[in-house]
């Protein structure tokens, strides 16, 4: 499939994507509110076309550990779920980074606590931020706001995550993933030939010639002084992805009073409400995140120096604050404002929070 | 290791019997006496007879054998508890012509990987899953596992199991035999040589039949737990014959994708060989 412009939602981009980036296995497990990811895959029969494995698994603790079997061969292998499986998957998550597994996890967000709702929601920020699993670990953490970054994030997230050897979360949202909208698609990356693989992942456990020792994908390390250097090494990692890997878009933060601060879904009403407030005579910027991890903190840092207050939008009781406030060390006025259940605030109700919690 | 043993030879001692070359030198942590030692060299002498050293990978458990990737000299994953069935599925749907097994105890096939096992079996999965079955949870200091026997006592059934409190001991490979996923399901003991040559064919075949590509070949090994039975490894393996062997019985259970005739229809569903312990 060369560049071309099609219509679609954000779940099929998703699926699309993992096709036309050479990725080699997914396995899933149905839930709402991202189901057509797997639906596509099985209508499009990539393993007739690029060679790409699909499998609906028994529930969601065995595809994480499929992704960590399939990806522990060093191919791309990738999972897609929403919140409460996300949440059935965090202990293969913590072992997938634990053991330095490349792989793509994606969570369409629906609403919680428990079962919740199958309506949108942001409320696994904390889950996916801060360690969702037992341990100190991280996953870089994309936020698409668009059917395109749906599209686009999932060719990124393999170079991340074979660059750095971790599990990259592309943390989406029931609003991305059900709407349609425009998209560019993008060349075909080949899946990796053979020879790639085991020059990709010389780690990895595709059989032992007699010209190497053998691989051993483990998280476990019994021996105390040799566990503390491997966490050292992962947090070495870490650093440099904070210090490398950032991404957002700072729109109209350069003469702003005030800045909202938002990622995915609600950086989109964020982004309408900025308008109004333009139109209003009220100088409103937009910092809007891409990497929830690493957190472009020192970004922030510099943006907040400038400004009055900032308002953070997210459709959750105030998760991505906490960094916000970290970021600035609480120097500027920071409110959160957002809904719950699956409720999706409108641009209206965005800026009169403006308004009422900052500006007034 | 090996330089020690040129050294002998150079001296003129005759070799009569080493360590199969498939296994690393790695001193094992298993109580002696214990079967995986015995389980392991049998796999590590298939895998070098079969010449599939450069293409195999083995998944290991969370239990005793965890840390079976040590000992064997190929490539190794180890999974989370009760996961490997998961995880070799997609070693093996990525990597179809290479040999993949699982290594599992009890708890970890039986109880919280029960999932993850019958799935991968009624899928078919064209790999060989090895189940060590003791009885017990050896690695966290004997706790009941669900093959623990009616009666037998374990740090969490002081008293004895009961039924009543604890349910039934769970035969899974009499389970599995039922799936039309499974090719080839065995159990076998390496309590004595004659065992041992018996479970040595069975492995053999259970990875034989990965050539075939018509589904899952699941051998269990009865093994005691001397240090979790709390007797020595000769008393282990007499009790493990007296009480182990008359509710998880010896034998064939399904070759070639059909029920090996003479087997009890029964034993696949009731429990009429639930012997209690003496």
């Amino acid at each position: 499939m060369a560049r071309e412009l099609q219509l679609m939602k954000g779940n099929e981009a998703i699926a699309r994507a993992m096709i036309a980036s050479g990725c080699d296995g997914y396995f899933g497990y149905p839930i709402t509110p991202q189901s057509e990811v797997m639906e596509t895959l099985m209508t499009e029969k990539p393993w007739e076309t690029t060679g790409m494995t699909v499998l609906q698994a028994e529930s969601e603790v065995a595809s994480i550990n499929m992704v960590y079997g399939g990806a522990a061969t060093g191919k791309k292998v990738a999972t897609s779920s929403s919140s409460p499986g996300i949440s059935l998957m965090q202990e293969g998550l913590t072992y997938l980074a634990g053991a330095e597994i490349p792989c793509l996890v994606v969570n369409v967000m629906r609403g919680g606590p428990g079962l919740g709702t199958i309506q949108p929601s942001q409320s696994d920020y904390f889950q996916s931020t801060k360690g969702g699993g037992h341990g100190d670990y991280q996953l870089y953490t994309l936020a698409p706001a668009s059917v395109q970054e749906m599209y686009d994030f999932v060719f990124d997230a393999w170079d991340i995550a074979f660059k750095y050897r971790n599990p990259v979360l592309i943390l989406s949202d029931g609003a991305i993933g059900q709407c349609m909208e425009k998209l560019y698609t993008r060349d075909y990356v080949p899946r990796w030939t053979e020879e790639e693989r085991r020059a990709n992942a010389p780690w990895g456990t595709w059989g032992k010639p007699a010209t190497r020792p053998h691989n051993i994908i483990t998280s476990l390390e019994l021996d105390s002084a040799r566990q503390e250097v491997f966490n050292l090494k992962l947090q070495k990692k870490y650093a440099e992805m904070k210090e490398k890997e950032v991404r957002f878009e700072a729109l109209n933060c350069d003469d702003a009073e005030y800045i909202i601060v938002a990622y995915g879904s609600s950086s989109r009403i964020a982004m309408k409400a900025m308008q109004m407030a333009r139109e209003k005579g009220i100088k409103v910027g937009l910092f809007r995140l891409i990497t929830l991890f690493p957190f472009p903190t020192k970004q922030l840092a510099e943006v907040a120096k400038r400004v009055k207050g900032i308002l953070c939008v997210e459709m959750s009781a105030g998760q991505m604050i906490e960094d916000v406030r970290l970021a600035t060390e609480c120097g500027v006025k920071t409110e959160h404002f957002g809904r719950f259940g699956g409720i999706i605030p409108t641009p209206g109700e965005v800026l009169e929070a403006l308004e009422n919690k900052i500006i007034k | 290791m090996e330089a020690r043993r040129q050294e002998l030879l150079n001296q003129g001692y005759e070799e009569v019997y080493t360590r199969t070359k498939v296994l690393t030198d790695a001193v094992m942590h298993y109580c002696p006496g214990c079967g995986h030692g015995t389980t392991h060299r049998l796999i590590a002498e298939v895998i070098d007879e079969m010449g599939i050293q450069d293409n195999v990978v083995g998944v290991s458990p969370v239990g005793c054998s965890v840390l079976a990737y040590n000992y064997f000299d190929v490539d190794f994953q180890e999974a989370a508890h009760g996961r490997a069935p998961a995880v070799a599925t997609a070693i093996k749907r990525l990597n179809p012509d290479t040999y993949v097994f699982t290594y599992q105890g009890d708890g970890d096939l039986a109880a919280i990987g029960t999932a993850e096992t019958i799935h991968a079996a009624n899928r078919g999965e064209n790999m060989t899953m090895i189940f060590v079955n003791n009885g017990i949870y050896g690695m966290t200091g004997g706790q009941m596992a669900p093959t623990t026997l009616v009666g037998m006592k374990s740090a969490t059934t002081p008293y004895g199991r009961r039924v009543e409190l604890n349910g039934y001991p769970l035969r899974m490979t009499e389970l599995l035999s039922t799936l039309p996923g499974t090719y080839y399901v065995t159990r076998q003991s390496v309590q004595n040589p004659a065992a041992v040559r018996k479970a040595k064919a069975a492995i053999r075949k259970a990875f034989e039949n990965q050539k075939l590509k018509k589904g899952l070949s699941f051998v269990e090994i009865l093994s005691n737990c001397n240090s979790g039975w709390k007797m020595t490894p000769v008393a282990a393996n007499k009790w493990m014959e007296d009480n182990m062997m008359p509710n998880y019985p010896i034998g064939d259970i399904k070759v070639d994708g059909k029920i090996v005739d003479g087997i009890d229809a029964n034993r696949l569903v009731l429990d009429h060989a639930l012997t209690v312990m003496q």
